[in-house]
């Protein structure tokens, strides 16, 4: 095992990860902009290095400064969180060119996922089933146009390089094509400096689910049972659970087995998510891949009992899986809903600011991950969460009734936050029937 | 009769997508902030020429304040 590890992130995930270190007696390195100086996750750690200004690509997204910061506190592992580099090769190579262990997976790995259609590629090739569509990035528009007319409308365009939703565009017919190829394909050059995209068949109301991954260096590759996440706002999460409810036990097993085909086939190592679509009559295809730790990991811990980031640091450390796959159990349910610096009522508009109060709740069951405490500045420059709360059950309807509870106790003043929808969510007939789908929020099911 | 154009939230200007002497009509973007990972036009309240623009790329402007000026 390593003797020091630097956390390249900030927020609750910063925090999180610093938890597991000091946990395994690991020495712990905290990085920070000039805005961060006073945040929680600086005086977690063991030692604290300023990257630089506020903005991201000269802090939190400079490879450069993050591996000097390593240098400079004589950290030998690098742990990258979620968001900022974490999906980023040229960083995993970096840190190894620099003898820093990379707490993820090989810089090929990551690099083949993160190349959305050289991911469906290796996905199909290893029989994972994908969404119909072009194989390539389309040309132009003729190709776009020949594409769609092959798998039919309605189709998605999708950056190659893309995630987070940016640059999609929902296609009904083939006279809105030329116009929304044009502003994708423009959103995803200023976006992620490619503006190739691709063509995929839209899915009506599909369920987003989800499945963990691990693999080590020794060749084993489990899978850690499923998520479901079909409640998004922009295609990002809001609500996460596990197990995924209603989810017939053939279509559970076809999803855990496809996605630990998929990560077998790439010789993946480390923790990481096949994303799947599932249609109403159970068929399921591959979404992508996210080659590092989930946003929503601890719905996966609260029902498996496993720490998944311990065992992100035990794997990277070139020791054995700790656990095999009969052993890995779902017990119980758990539900995570993210609380977002977001005005709902003004279709999801940052709010940033200073948090003028916070009054978090706590209880049997209630696991709370928090990158902010009273009188954090809310910055526009990073990613709206704020606190990720987490309800574990004996079963579903215990682990909502304790979700919808912690949720009515919960206070933040300051900054306007996601709470009043999220607590509309959880009451919601259709949600408690767990009858849920990707398009529910857009479509208005949570308003009033 | 020249009109102020309000920044409806607070952020960082990511692109300038206008000049003075553009014309534009209502809901055009002015101006696009990024703010929280999130990129948000702040657009023309209504037709008019742009008189006036009082901020460059990336600079921080808060909710409220005039980003540019129509005739």
């Amino acid at each position: 095992m390593f003797r020091t590890v630097l956390v390249a992130n900030r927020g609750e995930i910063a925090r999180r990860v610093l938890r597991a270190c000091r946990a395994l007696g690991l020495r712990t390195v905290a990085v920070y902009s000039e805005a961060d100086r006073d945040a929680p996750h600086v005086a977690d750690a063991d030692r604290a290095v300023l990257l630089g200004p506020a903005p991201a690509r000269e802090s939190y997204l400079s490879i450069e400064r993050i591996v000097a910061a390593a240098r400079e506190a004589a950290a030998d592992a690098v742990h990258p969180g979620y968001g900022f580099l974490s999906e980023n090769w040229r960083f995993a190579e970096a840190c190894g060119q620099a003898g820093l262990t990379f707490i993820g997976p090989s810089p090929d790995a990551i690099r083949a996922m993160g190349d959305k259609p050289e991911a469906r590629r290796r996905m199909a090739a290893a029989g994972v089933p994908i969404v119909p569509g072009s194989a390539a990035p389309v040309a132009d528009v003729a190709s776009a146009e020949r594409v769609s007319a092959e798998v039919g409308y309605p189709v998605i365009l999708k950056a190659a390089a893309g995630g987070g939703g940016i640059g999609m565009a929902k296609v009904s017919t083939a006279a809105e094509l030329p116009g929304a190829f044009a502003v994708a394909a423009r959103r995803a050059q200023s976006a992620f400096a490619s503006g190739e995209l691709y063509v995929e068949r839209y899915l009506q109301a599909p369920r987003h689910v989800e499945v963990q991954v691990f693999g080590d260096t020794h060749g084993s590759v489990v899978h850690l049972h499923e998520r479901e996440c079909s409640i998004q706002r922009r295609h990002q999460k809001l609500v996460e659970e596990s197990p995924a409810p209603n989810l017939a036990p053939g279509t559970k097993r076809g999803l855990t087995e496809a996605a630990v085909a998929g990560a077998r086939a790439i010789g993946y190592v480390n923790a990481g998510t096949l994303e799947f679509l599932v249609d109403a009559d159970g068929a399921f295809y591959f979404l992508e891949m996210n080659t590092r730790l989930q946003v929503e990991h601890p719905v996966t811990e609260e029902v498996t009992r496993l720490d998944l980031v311990a065992t992100q640091l035990r794997v990277a450390a070139g020791e054995p899986l700790p656990f095999a796959q009969d052993k890995v159990e779902q017990r119980g349910a758990a539900i995570e809903v993210r609380i977002y610096a977001e005005d709902p009522a003004r279709n999801f508009l940052p709010s940033p600011g200073t948090i003028t109060r916070l009054s978090l709740p706590y209880g049997e069951g209630i696991r709370l991950e928090s990158g902010v405490v009273e009188g954090s500045a809310v910055s526009v420059h990073y990613d709206p969460l704020l606190f990720k709360l987490i309800a574990r059950g004996t079963d579903r309807a215990q682990a909502i009734e304790r979700l919808a509870q912690a949720l009515d106790a919960c206070v933040v003043e300051g900054v306007k936050t996601t709470l009043p929808l999220l607590r509309t969510v959880v009451a919601h007939a259709d949600f408690r029937r767990g009858q849920v789908h990707t398009q529910m929020l857009e479509q208005g099911a949570f308003h009033g | 009769m020249a009109e102020e154009v309000k920044a409806h939230i607070t952020g960082v200007v990511f692109q300038v997508t206008t000049k003075v002497g553009d014309k534009v009509a209502a809901g055009d973007p002015v101006i696009v902030l990024e703010s929280m990972k999130m990129e948000i036009p702040v657009e023309a309240p209504r037709a008019g020429a742009i008189k006036e623009i009082r901020v460059r790329e990336g600079q921080t402007v808060q909710e409220g304040e005039t980003v540019a000026v129509l005739e």
